[in-house]
């Protein structure tokens, strides 16, 4: 296939021009700012905070700057690809720096100029919004950022994760891309979205990329995802979680955090699951939330008892 | 005389906090003020998202002095004592004290004279205080620090008399300058006393008064819609809000599909208003919503506001798909066809699902229905249906729209209209300002679920305490109340609330049998079943908060209920109002008078005696005329009386018992009640026993202040 002749004198990866570009910019703006870009991580989670980069990272007094994006599931946004703005499969723009530094706002602000928002005619409000993870353990204070009334950002300061009170404090952000994107096209539909920049026969959409994939999931998630086998795994997540946390524990350090969270993220994924298909009633819910808690909480705490959480670093926080 | 200026610059402060953040300042840097003796002139307080501003005006520059004169031990005092002294008075020998002498001697005293200090010293000394212990609803920490604030602050202007106040704050230095809207003017602004901080804000597109920016919103979206031919829905808690999310209001007006209005306005409304801060537009001709919305930004945009109309038109067109999607989806199943649902949900774990509930409520609505006259099936109908709208899409989103939607999907359907009527209005009244159901069927239902949720929290002992209520029972029996009186409806609340506990007891031998608890719950169930005694109690507060509030003698209300088995509001309330009418009559007032000169004769008497007076008198020991007369008249008063009540004629009631008070009076005047002779003494304190059983027919006297 020859590459379309637009892409010669257009810039394909203009922010405003395509999906990947949008990230591309992203990437490239907190990567000058000095954070280390990474990779999604490779399990269902669904939100980017789930990410150990942020979760774990965020306790402890090591300082830590990171972005990366992260596809989230929620798999009872899920519309079959029929809702012009639901779905249950999207991504995140994840970014975590911890001590939050005095200018986070004025960073987050250029971050948006970067990819093409232009504060002198869009109207950019930080409106209170508090964030609170009850599976995590975690709470911070912040708001939702809405550009001419649309929600483009989460912005938190993290105050607990884990149940372990943030000492420094981490800043994070949450861009949701595909919002971003559809604002920055000018498209009413996420399906439109332009992903890769080209024209014509070399154009590739979100929904050439995704909406198979949406109308497949949803019968999944809400019609065929096997109650019992996902009570089941809940279990063996949850045993294995634990098992993990004992094993690894080596009084005043810990050697298993990570893989122990690992089946942290499993335990939360397998109850939004289980949500999605309407098997919990409401007061199980509340027990099933206690459960990935007490995990999450036990993970924090070995996170905690190694390097990455400064163990040995004599309660240096800040 | 100086001014003092303090501004604290921070990260957004939530709207809803403002206001109060503003207050708090004023209050506790000029409480810290006066508290060191710097007394004001004025003080006035401001707040926008990015900052606090207090202005304080007329105070002095310096402390006043102050004089402290410390008592001591008495000269020739124990040289520990003298010693003790001088150290606590900070003072090193004797040669520093006085003697002074009162009228049991001489003694030492240190007087401590201190020179008022600076102001600004003061200030400098309060202003961390304040920061430190500043009470914020929710308040968080930032970057490495530990100093809390509601979200991070970032500069501190502190200027009095014309000078900056040095001080520092968890690193932040104290200054002269600030900074303007965060877009359009984002340089620093200095400032040295309040008039040129407010005029170069101004300039700077900072607007500092909250109430002026809710002034320009509510004029200019006044303007905007009047020029389209229509009318702002007026919202106050909505436009405190918007004033509190911008520093610069930008009223613009945004526009969105026709085919939206097919939705329940209220949908409309809510969506817009509680996603997106929009205010609703009318169509004063029709009354009915218009296809356009008031949206207010923070911004003087380049392209006067065409990008943020064009933004917030499609953020509101996708919530208005939603809402319209949701009422699409819910109509696809008829309500009735919920109830399986709502056995899955629990309304409290002590009392059951939520479909438990609702066929107590349904049987409760049914008895209630035959008693104040309203369609029984129907009553019984609307009940089982009132709260299916829970599980809607629509009330997931928007629970504010509860009842409501119900109403909507239930006429949808072509539900009978007293059925619908009675879905949207069962809830009424949610306050003291909310109006009660007016149609029999929405009665029926409305006092059946609140009826039902007082007997059942009662069973399970969580009743309201001092502030706590968390369940609202005051409101729901306050509801209870309004409704009965307001429509005058005839309920005797004792068997009906018996018949709500009947129903009760299945659900409580489902939850609790085998449970430890069982034995306390049932037993305080039987109790409730058996006399109710404490939740019709409960109705007697709250009803006499009620009357009070309309102008009532709560002591009238007592005297009503003391008789015991009062258990019909409205003729309780005939009754005490008829009693204040009679007691504001000279035969009243006098009657009750001589009523309580009997009980306090008796009272005396009974408690030297070691016993009761209350048996008949006897008719052929009755020796003075007036005594004959008082005998023949209570009984006919009584008998009178009793037979009035028994009309609920409590008018007739009082006039009989006028009756009475021309031989009281005469009995009292001419009669020694305390006779010598024992058997006629005991006669007459029985024949004044008999005073106060007449009486009894209307009201306990005894209870009556006065």
């Amino acid at each position: 296939m020859s590459p379309s002749p637009s892409a010669d004198t257009v810039d394909v990866l203009s922010p405003k021009r395509s999906f990947q570009g949008l990230i591309l910019t992203l990437q490239r703006y907190w990567a000058e700012y000095g954070c280390v870009i990474l990779q999604p991580y490779d399990m269902e989670v669904g939100a980017g905070t789930f990410h150990p980069a942020t979760t774990l990272r965020a306790i402890g007094p090591r300082p830590w700057k990171s972005a990366y994006v992260q596809p989230s599931r929620r798999p009872s946004d899920g519309r079959y690809g029929e809702n012009p703005n639901r779905v249950q499969h999207y991504y995140q723009f994840q970014v975590i720096i911890k001590p939050s530094p005095p200018d986070l706002q004025e960073l987050y602000l250029k971050s948006l100029q970067a990819i093409g928002v232009d504060t002198a005619n869009h109207d950019i409000r930080f409106v209170e919004d508090d964030w609170e993870s009850p599976t995590l353990g975690a709470w911070g204070l912040g708001w939702e950022v809405w550009c001419d009334g649309m929600e483009v950002s989460q912005f938190t300061y993290f105050q607990q994760v884990g149940g372990i009170d943030c000492a420094p404090v981490s800043g994070e952000l949450t861009y949701g891309l595909e919002r971003l994107a559809m604002y920055v096209q000018g498209v009413d539909n996420i399906f439109d979205l332009n992903f890769n920049g080209r024209d014509g026969a070399d154009k590739v959409t979100y929904r050439d990329v995704f909406l198979q994939a949406e109308q497949e999931y949803s019968r999944y998630n809400f019609e065929h995802a096997d109650t019992n086998a996902l009570l089941r795994h809940f279990e063996d997540a949850e045993n294995e979680c634990r098992a993990l946390i004992e094993a690894g524990d080596r009084q005043d350090r810990h050697d298993m955090a990570l893989p122990a969270y690992d089946q942290c993220i499993k335990a939360s994924h397998l109850f939004n699951l289980l949500d999605a298909r309407g098997v919990i009633s409401v007061t199980e819910r509340q027990s099933y939330i206690l459960r990935v808690r007490e995990l999450s909480k036990a993970c924090a705490e070995a996170w905690l008892k190694t390097d990455a959480g400064g163990a040995g670093e004599g309660g240096g926080n800040g | 005389m100086a001014d003092l200026l303090l501004e604290l610059f921070s990260e957004e402060i939530p709207a809803r906090m403002q206001a109060r953040a503003a207050d708090d300042l004023k209050k506790r840097i000029t409480d810290g003020l006066v508290d060191a003796g710097l007394v004001y002139e004025a003080a006035t307080a401001h707040a926008t998202p990015r900052r606090l501003a207090l202005a304080v005006s007329g105070l002095p520059v310096t402390q006043p002095d102050t004089r402290e004169e410390r008592k001591g031990p008495r000269v020739g005092a124990p040289e520990k004592a003298v010693e003790g002294f001088l150290r606590s008075a900070g003072l090193s020998s004797l040669d520093d004290c006085q003697i002074l002498e009162d009228k049991k001697g001489e003694y030492y005293a240190a007087v401590i004279e201190r020179k008022g200090g600076a102001a600004a010293d003061v200030i400098a000394a309060l202003v961390p205080d304040v920061i430190a212990g500043f009470a914020w609803p929710k308040s968080m920490r930032w970057g490495a620090g530990t100093l809390r604030w509601v979200r991070p602050l970032h500069g501190i202007l502190c200027v009095f008399d014309g000078e900056t106040v040095p001080f520092e704050v968890a690193g932040i230095a104290s200054g002269d300058s600030t900074l303007g809207h965060r877009f359009m003017a984002p340089d620093a602004i200095a400032a040295r006393h309040f008039d040129d901080y407010e005029a170069s804000l101004r300039a700077a597109h900072v607007m500092l008064d909250a109430h002026e920016r809710a002034e320009v919103i509510v004029n200019e979206a006044r303007t905007l819609a009047f020029a389209q031919g229509l009318e702002l829905v007026e919202d106050d808690a909505l436009l405190r809000e918007t004033a509190g999310l911008v520093e610069w209001p930008v009223v613009l007006m945004g526009q969105f599909d026709e085919s939206f209005l097919e939705v329940p306005p209220e949908v409309l409304t809510t969506s817009m208003k509680s996603h997106q801060k929009c205010f609703s537009l009318r169509d004063p001709k029709t009354d009915h919503l218009a296809n356009r919305f008031i949206l207010v930004s923070n911004l003087v945009a380049g392209d006067g506001g065409a990008a943020i109309t064009a933004g917030n038109e499609r953020v509101i067109a996708a919530r208005l798909s939603d809402a319209r999607f949701f009422w699409e989806q819910d109509r696809k199943t008829p309500l009735e066809a919920r109830s399986a649902e709502l056995e899955n949900i629990t309304f409290h774990a002590k009392l059951g699902t939520q479909a438990e509930r609702i066929k107590r409520i349904e049987l409760l609505a049914g008895e209630i229905a035959d008693a104040i006259g309203a369609n029984r099936e129907k009553a019984m109908q609307a009940a089982r249906l009132a709260k299916c709208d829970l599980v809607t899409e629509m009330v997931g989103e928007f629970p504010e729209l509860q009842g409501l939607m119900g109403y909507y999907y239930a006429k949808a359907e072509g539900l009978d209209p007293q059925v619908c009527d009675a879905l949207a209005r069962h809830y009424q009244p949610q306050g003291p300002a909310d109006d009660v159901p007016a149609g029999p069927v929405a009665q029926a239902v409305a006092l059946a679920d609140k009826i039902d949720t007082l007997v059942g929290f009662w069973t399970i002992g969580e009743k309201p305490t001092g502030s706590k209520d968390p369940y609202a029972l005051r409101r729901a029996a306050l509801g209870v109340i309004r409704i009965l009186l307001e429509n005058e409806l005839r309920l005797k609340l004792s068997p009906t609330m018996q018949f709500a506990l009947s129903k009760l007891g299945p659900t409580l031998d489902r939850l609790f049998e085998g449970d430890d608890r069982y034995t306390l719950v049932r037993e305080a169930h039987s109790n409730l079943l058996r006399g109710e005694g404490h939740l019709l109690a409960f109705f007697a507060d709250r009803l006499k908060v009620h009357l009070r509030d309309e102008g009532a003698r709560h002591d009238l209300i007592d005297a009503v209920f003391a008789l015991g088995g009062q258990d019909d509001l409205v003729l309780i309330v005939r009754r005490v109002e008829a009693l204040g009418r009679f007691l504001e009559t000279e035969d009243g007032a006098n009657l009750l008078a001589g009523t309580k000169r009997a009980q306090n004769i008796l009272r005396i008497e009974e408690k030297k005696d070691g016993r009761a007076y209350d048996e008949a008198p006897d008719s052929a020991r009755l020796d003075e005329p007036e005594e004959i007369a008082l005998a023949q008249a209570i009984d006919t008063a009584e008998t009178n009386a009793g037979a009035a009540v028994r009309d609920k004629n409590y008018e007739a009631a009082m006039a009989a018992l006028a009756g009475l008070r021309g031989p009281v009076d005469a009995f009292f005047d001419a009669v020694t009640v305390n006779a010598d002779d024992a058997g006629l003494r005991e006669n007459r304190l029985n024949l004044l026993a008999r005073i106060r059983a007449a009486t009894l027919q209307v009201a306990d006297f005894s209870k009556i202040e006065g």
